[in-house]
């Protein structure tokens, strides 16, 4: 009994906390993607840099919190930093959309060249934070670390096994949580929700029905840049922020776009843990897990891995590839690539 | 004792009076990256190699009065095709006797293989630290007085062997150095009797590295060899290895040691030891207050005054200035048995030399040669004690 136990508490601690975490911070940079792509119909490469954008203006903020005492008790205090770098990191946003997407919009241009404007409006961001805040790791957590240690873990339940879980883990499920809830409820009930829908669906018709395309966009871009600061400064806080890094990050949120559907909200959350749990479960090491489970004489020699953790961003594209073959709309129903 | 003394001195005397009539000059070739990616270090080394050239002329006492001249000659440190040129000319047409050089591993190979080896002709290069000169065809003609890269491997398996350590997981960056660092630590880790649970590369300037700890961790071990960068990728894994409390002891290999680790980590890594390249040896501080215009502590300029040093005390006892002669003396000068020698004693040790002594030159780098003709280096061991680094000893 003792023995399952600690495989279950090995794989929680090695697997399904970091994945979790890891999913939901995807889950939020996918629905930023999907909620673009759905409504202004092109594939936003910005959104990582975007992100990196939000992350920097949090740290901002948080490091003048934090020079007038201000803290959030255990909490980070990038917490209370958030809604304000929401409120800049949008006003950049906007702006972008205004030098560079309303020329396109008024021309009616092919998705494609919205694409490739995107990806000078990504290197633009990326030049920004770069220059602002520099090129290096900057860490910007404070307040608690451990909602509960390893050894603690161990201690309480006398298993050989521990699992520790980070505050920031924590709060990054409960916010994905509580920022999605926001959106559906936004989406579904709202009537400004429900016209970016009409919208979305069949942009000649709403406008027909009096719908202003003007705000359906604005408020789009808004949400977009709400959620890549809250993705952002949720993976800076678990993880450590750099700019770099988020550059990166666009590959696994794409294809957690694709895989759950592009334009389909649902579809992108899924599409999140399935990349994030994939990534994992295919690199993880099982030696010690069979160790607890297997009889002793079947002790293995080796390793027990799929992949070497070399591979982890390939498990991303062989996903995107294996679902763009046999089902390209996604696992749901997105409006398809 | 007085007996020995003055008999030295006679026969000091005597061999510097006959060697008037035969005194001649002779040719030392600097054979270091003037120019391209390391000439901010060869502007402190070749002075230092012709210091000690200098301090052999003064003492009047090589070969019974010969004097030496050193000419420089470029290495580019990158070019192989030119490094090769400069030293055909040194042998050729400058007519040395001797090369202190190359600098670069790369161009050090290419001048050995394409020149100096043809040529029968001796290199002692200061600061070319590839493990592949330590098995490199060089027909007992190339020394060096810097250690092996391979030789880090060495010292760090003592240091964990001497802690009872049988088992580690190991991790490295994702490079040349770490990928080298790693294999050379691992062949010597099992050589001694350890075992390696895995060796697994990092990326570095990843923010997260739980996938990789979750690998290591599940490969278990007593502690975990981090061969990577202070602030980048090795931090990062130790950081994520003690969050999930999947390794407690860390080994710290030279691109991990500083002050910033247990700066930004905290106590968690009490305990932790590891080494890096340095000395505390008497002759480091001598060169340095010999040196006249060059920074005696810049990167390898006391292997270069090493280098220049060993190579005419060989040919003082071996008595000719023929590589082919003197290249078999080089280890005996460099290694006990006999009188230990410091910078700027370099007159006496010719003395002793002259005389038929023995002497074990020290120099300002504390030279030891070992295997094919490579310095053994010297190596801090350090733990973390109390959040900051104490050194253990030096080895």
């Amino acid at each position: 009994m003792d023995n399952i136990l600690n495989a279950l508490a090995l794989m929680a601690n090695f697997v399904f906390v970091p994945a979790i975490a890891y999913g939901s911070q995807l889950a939020l940079g996918a629905l930023g993607v999907t909620i673009v792509f759905g409504i202004l119909r092109f594939s936003n490469f910005a959104h990582g840099d975007t992100m990196a954008l939000g992350t920097m203006c949090t740290i901002l903020i948080t490091w003048w919190f934090q020079s007038m005492g201000i803290s959030f008790g255990p909490l980070p205090t990038a917490l209370l930093a958030l809604p304000f770098a929401i409120v800049i990191c949008s006003a950049f946003v906007l702006v972008s959309d205004r030098v560079v997407y309303r020329f396109y919009r008024k021309q009616k241009a092919d998705p494609v060249i919205y694409l490739i404007a995107s990806v000078g409006v990504m290197f633009v961001f990326n030049g920004i934070v770069r220059f602002i805040i520099g090129p290096d790791d900057q860490n910007f957590a404070d307040g608690e670390r451990f909602i509960i240690k390893a050894r603690e873990f161990k201690r309480l339940t006398g298993l050989s096994e521990g699992i520790s879980i980070k505050v920031s883990q924590g709060i990054t499920v409960v916010t994905m949580i509580v920022v999605v809830a926001l959106l559906f409820w936004f989406l579904n009930k709202t009537r400004t929700g429900k016209s970016m829908r009409a919208y979305s669906d069949n942009e000649d018709l709403a406008l027909l029905s009096g719908i202003n395309p003007d705000k359906v966009v604005a408020v789009t871009w808004i949400i977009a840049a709400a959620l890549a600061t809250i993705a952002g400064t949720l993976y800076g806080l678990d993880k450590s922020f750099k700019p770099f890094t988020y550059f990166q990050l666009l590959l696994p949120i794409f294809a957690a776009a694709i895989v759950g559907g592009l334009g389909n909200p649902l579809g992108a959350i899924a599409g999140g843990f399935v990349i994030a749990f994939s990534e994992i479960l295919v690199t993880y090491a099982y030696k010690k897990f069979a160790g607890y489970l297997m009889p002793e004489d079947w002790k293995a020699d080796g390793l027990i891995q799929l992949l070497s953790t070399d591979y982890k961003f390939a498990v991303s594209f062989v996903i995107l590839l294996l679902v763009l073959l046999f089902r390209p709309t996604g696992i749901f129903k997105g409006t398809g690539v | 004792m007085k007996k020995l003394i003055v008999s030295t001195a006679v026969a000091a005397s005597i061999a510097s009076v006959s060697s008037v009539a035969s005194a001649d000059e002779i040719t030392l070739g600097v054979f270091l990256g003037l120019t391209g990616p390391i000439e901010s270090l060869v502007a402190n080394m070749a002075p230092a190699a012709e210091e000690a050239v200098n301090e052999v002329n003064a003492s009047g006492k090589l070969l019974g009065g010969t004097t030496v001249q050193a000419i420089r000659a470029d290495t580019t440190c990158v070019d192989a095709a030119a490094a090769t040129a400069a030293i055909e000319r040194l042998i050729t047409s400058e007519n040395v006797r001797g090369v202190v050089g190359g600098d670069c591993s790369g161009v050090t190979t290419a001048a050995l293989t394409n020149v100096a080896k043809p040529n029968g002709m001796v290199m002692i290069s200061p600061s070319a630290t590839s493990p592949a000169l330590s098995t490199i065809e060089d027909d007992g003609l190339f020394f060096r007085t810097a250690p092996s890269d391979a030789r880090q491997g060495v010292v760090m398996t003592e240091i964990i062997m001497e802690r009872g350590i049988k088992e580690v997981a190991l991790t490295y960056t994702n490079n040349d150095y770490g990928k080298g660092l790693a294999d050379a630590f691992q062949a010597a880790y099992e050589a001694a009797g350890g075992s390696v649970t895995i060796s697994a590369a990092h990326e570095d300037g990843k923010a997260d590295y739980s996938a990789e700890v979750g690998a290591l961790a599940s490969a278990g071990g007593e502690a975990l060899v981090v061969a990577g960068y202070i602030d980048q990728g090795g931090k990062g894994i130790i950081q994520s290895s003690l969050d999930t409390d999947a390794f407690d002891t860390f080994v710290l290999p030279d691109g991990m040691v500083g002050d910033a680790l247990p700066e930004a980590i905290g106590p968690d890594l009490n305990g932790s030891f590891g080494q890096a390249p340095g000395t505390d040896s008497e002759g480091a501080g001598k060169l340095v207050e010999m040196a006249n215009g060059y920074d005696a502590t810049s990167p390898f300029a006391a292997e270069s005054y090493d280098a220049a040093a060993l190579i005419m005390l060989a040919m003082q006892a071996a008595g000719s200035t023929d590589p082919q002669k003197y290249k078999d003396s080089v280890m005996d000068v460099a290694n006990a048995p006999g009188e230990k020698i410091l910078p700027g004693e370099l007159g006496k040790a010719l003395e002793i030399l002259a005389s038929g002594g023995d002497i074990d030159y020290v120099g300002a780098s504390n030279v030891e040669l070992i295997g094919a003709g490579e310095s053994a280096g010297n190596y801090r061991e350090i733990e973390i004690k109390d959040g900051a680094l104490s050194t253990v000893r030096y080895r």
